[in-house]
Order: C-alpha cells, then sequence, then structure tokens
C-alpha cells in the first residue's frame, strides 16, 4: 500500500507540471494514469521497450524516432515531467499566450517549438541541418522496401532543392519553417479536449 | 482565349464585341423567328410531316414542281432550339470577358442572369408566350448533375473530411434552424400582421414551414459562381461549399415531408419521429449509393487498358446512373453523386491513361460551365414568363427573415463549434460564411414543383422565392468582392503543392498518430490512418491494375509532379530559356555565386542566336514528326501503342538530361572554361535517336570518342551548329530508374565501356544483383511508361500538340 501511495501525483508536482506544460489538472491526471498503466516495471520511469509495447507504434513508420524524441540526449528513462514535458508540444496554440509574458521563454506549444521538435525527428545527428542521408532515411521510413534508391535519392535531391535556399545542399531549420509554410501549423495539434 | 484579345489591345476587345452584339441580335431575332414559326407550323403538322407527300391527298404537291429548296422547320425544331439556347450562353460567356472592367464589378451570374431577362423580354415583346423553360424535370435531371459531379470529382478531400463536423453541423442544424425560424415567422406575421380576410391568412403553417424548407437551403450553383470569382482562402471555401452541398439531403427531407403533410392536412408525433428516421436514411442511403457506383466505376477501370477512349465515358455513365439511382428512391442525389466522384477519383485516376484524365477534366469542366450559364439565363427568362403574384408583405418579410435567420444561425453555431475546433471561426470568418449563403435555382425549381390544387399560393411563393433568389444574387453576390477586399480576408494561396508539402505532411501524419497513440487516444488521426491502412492493404488491390496497386502516394505525387514539369518545360520551349519558376531546373544559380536570379541563369547559357535557336527548334519539330509518319495505320478499336510517336518519351529524357547536366557542371564548376551546351544540343538529338534500338534508323556503330554519329539528323545540324561549344560530361553517376528504364526500349546493351561518350544514353549503371527488384522496377516502369503512351488518341495528327497541353 505503501509503495502504491507513492505513486499518487502530489498537488505541487501537479501545479509545477501546469505550470510548465500548460496541461489542465484533469488533463494531467489522466495523463498520469496513461503514464502508469504503461509503466509495466512500476518504478515511476518509462523505459523504451514499454513504450514499444504499444501495438500501433510498432507498425507506425517513425514509432522508433518519436519513443527516441521522448528521451533526453543518453538516457534511457524518462519520468513524468519528462513525458508531459514532450506531449506539451502537442497543445494547441493559444494565441493569447503570447501576450501575457513578452519576456517569458515560449511555451512548448508554440509554433516555433512545433516546428523544432518536428524538425529534431529530422535531424538525427543534432547538427541543425538534415542532409541528404538524413532526408533518405525518412523517406525510406515512409515509402517502404518497395521503392529503389535512385528513385528515393532523386525525391531527397529534389526535395532539397526545393528547400534549399543558402546552396549547402542540407535543409537548414529556417529553411524548413519557410518550406513547410503552407501545411497548416495546427496539424500539428492533437486534441487533448478528450482528457478534461 | 482571353490573353489573345487582351494581346491585341483595346481595338481588338472593342472589334469582338461589336462582333458579339452583332451575334447576338442575330440570335435573339432567329430565335423569336423560331418561336413565332414554330406556332406557325403547329397547326399544320400534317404538311410537314408528310415529307412523302406524294402519298397523301391530291391537296398536296399537285402541279407544284419540285421543291429544290423547302423549309421544313418542325422536325429539327426541338434540337435547334436546344443548340440555339446553349450557343447564346456560350456566347454570353465570351461576351463578359471582353467587355473591359465588366466582369471585376459584377459577377458572371447577374449578367447571365440579366440577359435572360432581356431574352424573355424580347421573346414576350413580340408577342409569344414565354416558355416554361425552367422545367423542374430539365434542371434537375440535365442541368444540375454535370455541376454537381465537377464538384464532386474535384473536391479537395483533405480539407473537406478535416472541417467535415463543421460542415454537417452547419449544413443540417443551421438549414433546419433556417427553415423553421421563416417559416414559423413568416406565418405568425401572415396571420398577426394581415387582415383576416387577406389571402396571407390563408396560408397554413405546414405551407409557410414548407415555404421555409424551401427558400432555407444554400444553393450551390450560386456559391460556386460567385466564390469562384472572389478567391478565398480553401477554409472559408471549404464551409461553404461543403454546406451548399450536403444541406441537400435535409433540403429534400423537409420538402417531402411538409409536401406530404400538407396534403393529408395532420401531423401525429409518429410521422415527426419518422421524419427524423427518413433524413438519416436519405442522407446515408445517398452516400451509400454513391460510394456503391464510385467502386463499380473504379473496378471496371481497372480493365480498361485496351479500350482507353471510352474511359472518360464510364466515369460520367456510373455517376450519373449513381444520381439517378437515388432519384428513384427519393434519396439525397447530389449526396450520392458528391460520394461517388470523390471515392472513385483516386483509384480511378490511377488506372486510366493521362488523356482521358485530360479529357474527363475539360468534359467535365466544359459541361458544368454551359450548365452554370443555362441555369442563370432561364433564371431570367423563367422571371419574365410568371405567372407572378406580388404581395409586398410577404415578400419583403421573407427577404428580412432569410437574412436575419442565416446570421443569427451562423454566429450562434459557430459559438458551439469552435469549442470543438482547433482552428476557430474568427468573426470576419463568420461573416464571409453567413454573407456568402446564397440561394439559388434549386429553390426556384422546387417551388415550381409545388402543385397548384394543393399549393394554391404557389404564386406568391415563387415570387418570394425568385426575389429572394435576385436580392441575394445580385447584391450579395455584387458586394461580397469589395467586401472580401475591405476586411482582408486571407486569399487563396496561389502556391503550388510541393514535394516539401506532400513529404511533410505524411511525416506529420505519422507524428500525431504516434502521439495519439501513446496517449491511448482514438482520435482523428488514429482513424485516419486505420482507413489508410485499410485502404492500402486491400482496396487498392482490388481497384487499381497491376503495379501501380502497390505505388506508395508519396511515389505517385512524385511522378505526377515530374509529368506536369516535363509538359511545362515542353510548353515554354524546349527548354532553351529555362524559366526560373521551375525549381528542379534552375540549375545554373549552383555555379554562379550570387545571385541566384534570371540574368545569372541566362548568363550561364550560352546565348545561341536567333537563328540558331530556330534551327534547333525546327529540327527537334521535324524529328518528332518523322517519327510520326512512320506509324502502321489502326483502327479505332485497337489502338496500337508506338512509344516513339509520343513526345512524352522525349520529354522525360529531355528533363532527365537536364537534371544530370546540371549536377554535373556542379560539380565540375571550377573546371567549367566553357559554358555547357544548351540542354537541346545537337549532341542530345542525335544521342536520343542513335540509341534507339528498334528505329528504322539504323546509325552506324558509335565511335569511342566521336560525338559524331552518322545518323541522318546528324548531318543535317552538323554544319549550322558545329561552332556550338560542346563539353564531354561524364556521367558517372547512375541514372534514375524512371528515365533509364523508358530506354530499355532504346538500347539495353551493356554499355559500361562507353561512359566516356558523354551525352549519351544508358541503362542503369547498378549492379544488377537483385534480379527481382530489378524487374519488379522495370515491370512497374513499362507499365508505366504503357500508360503514358498507350493511347496515342483518336488521331495521330492532332496530337500533335495535344501531348503537350496540361
Amino acid at each position: 500500500m505503501g509503495s502504491r501511495a507513492s505513486r499518487l501525483l502530489r498537488e505541487e508536482e501537479i501545479e509545477e507540471i501546469k505550470k510548465e506544460t500548460g496541461f489542465s489538472h484533469s488533463q494531467i491526471t489522466r495523463l498520469y494514469s496513461r503514464f502508469t498503466s504503461l509503466d509495466k516495471g512500476e518504478n515511476g520511469t518509462l523505459s523504451r521497450e514499454d513504450f514499444q509495447r504499444i501495438p500501433e507504434l510498432a507498425i507506425n513508420p517513425l514509432g522508433d524516432r518519436i519513443i527516441n524524441a521522448f528521451f533526453p540526449e543518453g538516457e534511457d528513462q524518462v519520468n513524468f515531467r519528462g513525458f508531459m514535458r514532450t506531449l506539451a508540444h502537442f497543445r494547441p496554440i493559444e494565441d493569447n499566450e503570447k501576450n501575457k509574458n513578452p519576456s517569458a521563454t515560449e511555451p512548448l506549444n508554440s509554433r516555433t517549438n512545433k516546428l523544432l521538435f518536428a524538425f529534431r525527428l529530422y535531424d538525427l545527428d543534432r547538427d541543425d541541418k538534415i542532409s541528404r542521408d538524413e532526408l533518405l532515411q525518412v523517406l525510406r521510413m515512409m515509402v517502404g522496401v518497395n521503392i529503389s534508391d535512385e528513385q528515393l535519392g532523386s525525391i531527397a535531391d529534389r526535395t532539397i532543392q526545393e528547400a534549399d535556399t543558402n546552396g549547402d545542399s542540407c535543409i537548414s531549420f529556417n529553411e524548413f519553417i519557410k518550406a513547410s509554410f503552407v501545411v497548416n501549423i495546427h496539424i500539428c495539434t492533437v486534441v487533448f479536449s478528450f482528457l478534461s | 482565349m482571353p490573353s489573345r484579345t487582351v494581346s491585341h489591345g483595346s481595338s481588338g476587345r472593342l472589334r469582338g464585341l461589336f462582333l458579339m452584339m452583332v451575334l447576338v441580335f442575330l440570335e435573339s431575332s432567329v430565335f423569336t423567328l423560331a418561336f413565332a414559326s414554330s406556332d406557325q407550323h403547329s397547326p399544320t403538322t400534317a404538311h410537314s410531316d408528310g415529307r412523302k407527300a406524294t402519298d397523301h391527298g391530291s391537296h398536296n404537291n399537285t402541279g407544284k414542281a419540285f421543291p429544290v429548296l423547302d423549309l421544313n422547320y418542325e422536325n429539327v425544331r426541338v434540337p435547334f432550339e436546344i443548340s440555339l439556347w446553349v450557343l447564346l450562353a456560350s456566347l454570353m460567356k465570351l461576351g463578359f470577358h471582353l467587355v473591359p472592367h465588366l466582369s471585376n464589378i459584377v459577377p458572371e451570374s447577374c449578367l447571365l442572369i440579366v440577359v435572360g431577362l432581356l431574352v424573355g423580354g424580347i421573346i414576350r415583346g413580340t408577342g409569344e408566350t414565354v416558355p416554361p423553360v425552367l422545367d423542374s424535370k430539365l434542371f434537375f435531371y440535365i442541368l444540375l448533375p454535370p455541376i454537381i459531379l465537377d464538384a464532386g470529382y474535384f473536391l479537395p478531400i483533405r480539407p473537406f473530411m478535416e472541417n467535415l463536423g463543421t460542415i454537417l453541423i452547419f449544413a443540417v442544424v443551421g438549414t433546419l434552424w433556417n427553415a423553421f425560424f421563416v417559416g414559423g415567422l413568416l406565418y405568425g406575421v401572415c396571420q398577426i400582421g394581415t387582415e383576416s380576410s387577406s389571402i396571407l391568412s390563408r396560408i397554413g403553417l405546414l405551407q409557410c414551414l414548407l415555404f421555409g424548407s424551401i427558400i432555407s437551403a444554400v444553393d450551390p450553383v450560386a456559391v460556386l459562381a460567385v466564390f469562384e470569382e472572389i478567391h478565398i482562402n480553401e477554409l472559408l471555401h471549404i464551409l461553404v461549399f461543403g454546406e451548399s452541398l450536403l444541406n441537400d439531403a435535409v433540403t429534400v427531407v423537409l420538402y417531402h415531408l411538409f409536401e406530404e403533410f400538407s396534403g393529408i392536412g395532420t401531423v401525429t408525433l409518429v410521422k415527426g419521429f419518422l421524419g427524423v428516421i427518413s433524413f438519416f436514411v436519405v442522407a446515408l442511403g445517398g452516400v451509400l449509393v454513391g460510394v456503391l457506383y464510385g467502386i463499380l466505376a473504379a473496378f471496371t477501370s481497372r480493365f480498361t487498358s485496351h479500350t482507353r477512349v471510352i474511359e472518360p465515358l464510364f466515369v460520367f455513365l456510373y455517376s450519373y446512373m449513381a444520381y439517378l439511382s437515388a432519384e428513384i428512391f427519393h434519396l439525397s442525389g447530389i449526396m450520392a453523386l458528391i460520394a461517388c466522384g470523390a471515392v472513385m477519383r483516386p483509384y480511378v485516376e490511377a488506372n486510366i491513361s493521362h488523356k482521358s484524365h485530360t479529357t474527363i477534366k475539360y468534359f467535365l469542366k466544359m459541361w458544368s460551365s454551359v450548365s452554370e450559364t443555362l441555369i442563370f439565363i432561364f433564371l431570367g427568362v423563367a422571371t419574365v414568363a410568371g405567372p407572378h403574384d406580388w404581395n409586398w408583405t410577404f415578400v419583403t418579410v421573407t427577404v428580412i427573415l432569410c437574412l436575419v435567420a442565416r446570421v443569427i444561425g451562423v454566429v450562434g453555431l459557430t459559438f458551439i463549434i469552435n469549442k470543438f475546433r482547433i482552428v476557430k471561426l474568427t468573426t470576419k470568418d463568420q461573416f464571409i460564411i453567413a454573407y456568402g449563403g446564397l440561394r439559388g435555382a434549386i429553390a426556384f425549381s422546387l417551388g415550381f414543383l409545388l402543385e397548384k390544387d394543393h399549393f394554391p399560393e404557389r404564386e406568391i411563393f415563387l415570387t418570394a422565392i425568385i426575389t429572394v433568389i435576385f436580392f441575394t444574387v445580385f447584391v450579395q453576390g455584387m458586394t461580397i468582392k469589395p467586401l472580401v477586399e475591405l476586411l482582408a480576408v486571407k486569399k487563396k494561396q496561389e502556391a503550388k503543392r510541393s514535394i516539401n508539402e506532400e513529404i511533410h505532411t505524411q511525416f506529420l501524419d505519422h507524428l500525431l498518430t504516434g502521439i495519439e497513440d501513446i496517449c491511448g487516444h482514438y482520435g482523428h488521426h488514429h482513424w485516419k490512418d486505420k482507413l489508410n491502412r485499410f485502404n492500402k492493404k486491400y482496396v487498392k488491390k482490388c481497384l487499381i491494375a497491376g503495379e501501380r496497386s502497390k505505388e506508395p502516394q508519396l511515389i505517385a505525387f512524385y511522378h505526377k509532379m515530374e509529368m506536369k514539369q516535363a509538359i511545362q518545360l515542353v510548353e515554354s520551349g524546349g527548354g532553351i530559356k529555362l524559366p526560373s519558376a521551375m525549381p528542379s531546373t534552375v540549375s545554373m544559380q549552383n555555379i554562379q555565386p550570387r545571385p541566384p536570379t534570371k540574368p545569372a541563369a541566362e548568363r550561364a547559357i550560352p546565348q545561341l542566336s536567333k537563328t540558331k535557336e530556330e534551327e534547333i527548334r525546327k529540327i527537334l519539330r521535324t524529328n518528332l514528326q518523322r517519327t510520326r509518319q512512320r506509324l502502321r495505320s489502326y483502327n479505332r478499336h485497337t489502338l496500337v501503342a508506338d512509344p516513339y510517336e509520343d513526345g512524352l518519351s522525349d520529354l522525360f529524357l529531355k528533363k532527365q538530361k537536364m537534371f544530370q547536366i546540371e549536377k554535373k557542371l556542379k560539380e565540375m564548376n571550377t573546371y567549367l572554361t566553357v559554358p555547357a551546351p544548351p540542354p537541346d544540343s545537337p549532341t542530345m538529338c542525335r544521342a536520343r535517336l542513335a540509341s534507339g534500338k528498334h528505329t528504322d534508323f539504323k546509325p552506324d556503330q558509335v565511335q569511342k570518342g566521336n560525338k559524331m554519329c552518322s545518323d541522318p539528323q546528324a548531318y543535317s545540324i552538323k554544319p549550322a551548329l558545329n561552332k556550338v561549344p560542346m563539353i564531354q560530361v561524364d556521367l558517372a553517376s547512375p541514372q534514375s530508374p524512371d528515365s533509364v528504364n523508358l530506354l530499355d526500349e532504346f538500347g539495353q546493351a551493356n554499355q559500361q565501356e562507353e561512359e566516356e561518350q558523354g551525352l549519351m544514353m544508358k541503362p542503369p549503371s547498378r549492379p544488377r544483383e537483385g534480379k527481382k527488384p530489378g524487374e519488379e522496377d522495370e515491370a512497374k516502369d513499362q507499365q508505366k511508361l504503357m500508360r503514358c503512351l498507350s493511347d496515342p488518341g483518336p488521331s495521330a495528327d492532332e496530337d500533335e500538340d495535344g501531348a503537350f497541353l496540361p
């Protein structure tokens, strides 16, 4: 019983998470129950295997990369705070938040941060550039095994050519933002309203 | 065509306008003559029927000479009149664009109604009765389906699905609200506001509700006509347009419901309940019928690879049958048509040839355009025809109530909807949605269908309906454009869909699906992903022929883009001047340091003199012509596929060549002492043809290191163009299998040793390790080739420029 109690979320923690991520009280508790249901080892943290046990993630082409995005550099476990921090990127953009604190850091779900999250999923080696190889890897994952390398290569070349403005045949973050400006950024949002 | 007239300047326009007026006057005079003569002829049908008049009674033709020239109008009367109407509509459409500035101020629909009024006035002025042209049968079975099919086939699925909830709420709840509000308040006004003996007070509640349901539906034809010209952003367009399409179910149900109730006279709760059920039946049944026919059409198109000429016909027939079948059961024909078009499109487009696709697109656009024009003209004529019963109270109250109901409805619903939307609708959006609720010919036709004995107030209704239509189309239609400018509503973004967007969209889809799965939430993305998976696994295999069923969406999109660019490339003059608008062929900027503007690009390309350009063009043209002349004769039923005759293969090669050149030049920029030859250099022409294995050219063996191979083309151009500098470009990189496998017909010999040749066609130099993937690719590419080229069209000669037009 005692160990059970320690896994319940304390009020102060909820408040802290609320301030950091912007989720509401009920959303946090709901996500916490999801977190605990995923946490088979019952040690308050999730490992990669816990994520991989989700069946739909296994067939998702980007499954591995998404899982990796939850884990900070070099670590193998993510606690609830980290879990929420990553998920906070997908909250809807709230325009009124911008006016509240012009000096404060941008909220996690701002447009730039959402795009940065997506960018980091392409850019595995964190050099702030999507190289042709990284693009090829992503294309290969999305397209499957039936397409030949040359064809994928020409698509990758074309993509880079369209987006690349400074001619280094890599896509930097700014070019990434510009290339995807037509894609409505509200797409990068999961409706969390079911939780409240 | 408007562009050509513009280039001639205003004098050309005035000339065209004058000609137009003459034509129109001629035509309207023919019209009245036709009507006049038709009345004259009808009593004497016996005379006209007796073409073989010799058998008839002696009062015919005794002593009359053999009629060298005879007038017999009665036989062709109906088709003749129909053609005249269609011709008038088309001429009107032409005329509007010739009059300067008119099309900017007044939307086309208004002008067309005015024309209809004029024609009706002329006909009435000559004393004839105006024909009831907007006959409901004609409208619902002939005029309306093309417009709806055009809308449904080209419906942008993604924005539609994303906003489906909003659209449904506006369509269903909004229309219901409008109908009951207008009907109920009208009844109240009729009872209270007027004396008990006036005709208005005799209108029952059910009749008023029926009228409300007729007048409350937003009309897709009017919306299309007006919104097309204001280029509003995609979200608003799809919201208003989607609403106008989906409210048909509500209108149908309400109409039949109230019609029946007012016939019977008593309303019970059970009947009301049945009405609600019938709504679901009508809507879902219509969609089901449409989906069924769509799948049938997709399945049929799987087998049309040998009879490409009738492919478009299947699309049109199945869609029309879907509409008619739905109408048999009083289901919503419009929803059936939309569902049919939307469902069949991805599969049909994967199966049919490029030309059939173009045919479908242009036929649909043509028919829907003519239909729309005719509808508006007929509205004008029907207004003149009457019968009218003008009642000030009724009409003005109707107009005001319609406006008020619409505004309240939109505002109220948006308040509820915004709680569930990610991207909220702003006040500006709400205003445009409310203002864009135009009524049109559907309302009029529904009113026309009412029977006089059940509805003695039919004329009052018709007059009011026409007034509302006129008000919305003229006032709202004319003012919406300046209002859009004034409110600075976001316009449609002209950017074309790029490969970046496609990749990013799919990427985000996967990402968000993954996040939803992590959260354990079965949301929007989850179900979309499931549907896509189901589609890929089962449906595509059934409905798409051959290898294309396995093609991922990204690759299909890429191929479409490449095809479009190849066509653009030829249209822009064969690539000699590289338009800076095409990103993937903007190559030279990789060599020049800065700026990558047009002058830089042009600087890098050697400036050929005009004569030389002309010579190159002439050579290309003659080459393509010559290959065509080698065609064997064919008949309409078995179109012989001759890969050489279609210029598309050449386009692909040209494009791939340019891509390769640019890549090579980028790597060799420091060694560049002479500019590269233009992509259409004689080397390329010769290379393309010289490597042909199955051509009749039989070139001599290509010598190593010597680019002057001896084929007929080379001889003709050699003396003129030997001054053009050429460089040996080493094509070490493997070519993309697209271009190469197209060339499999050209040359399959292992030409590794000819790498020093420079710009020669080569098969892929990739190692032939896995035979299977290679074969699959080849088979797939062969099929791709056959899809492009297997359908030369009805006649090779007129095909000359046809292939190059988008």
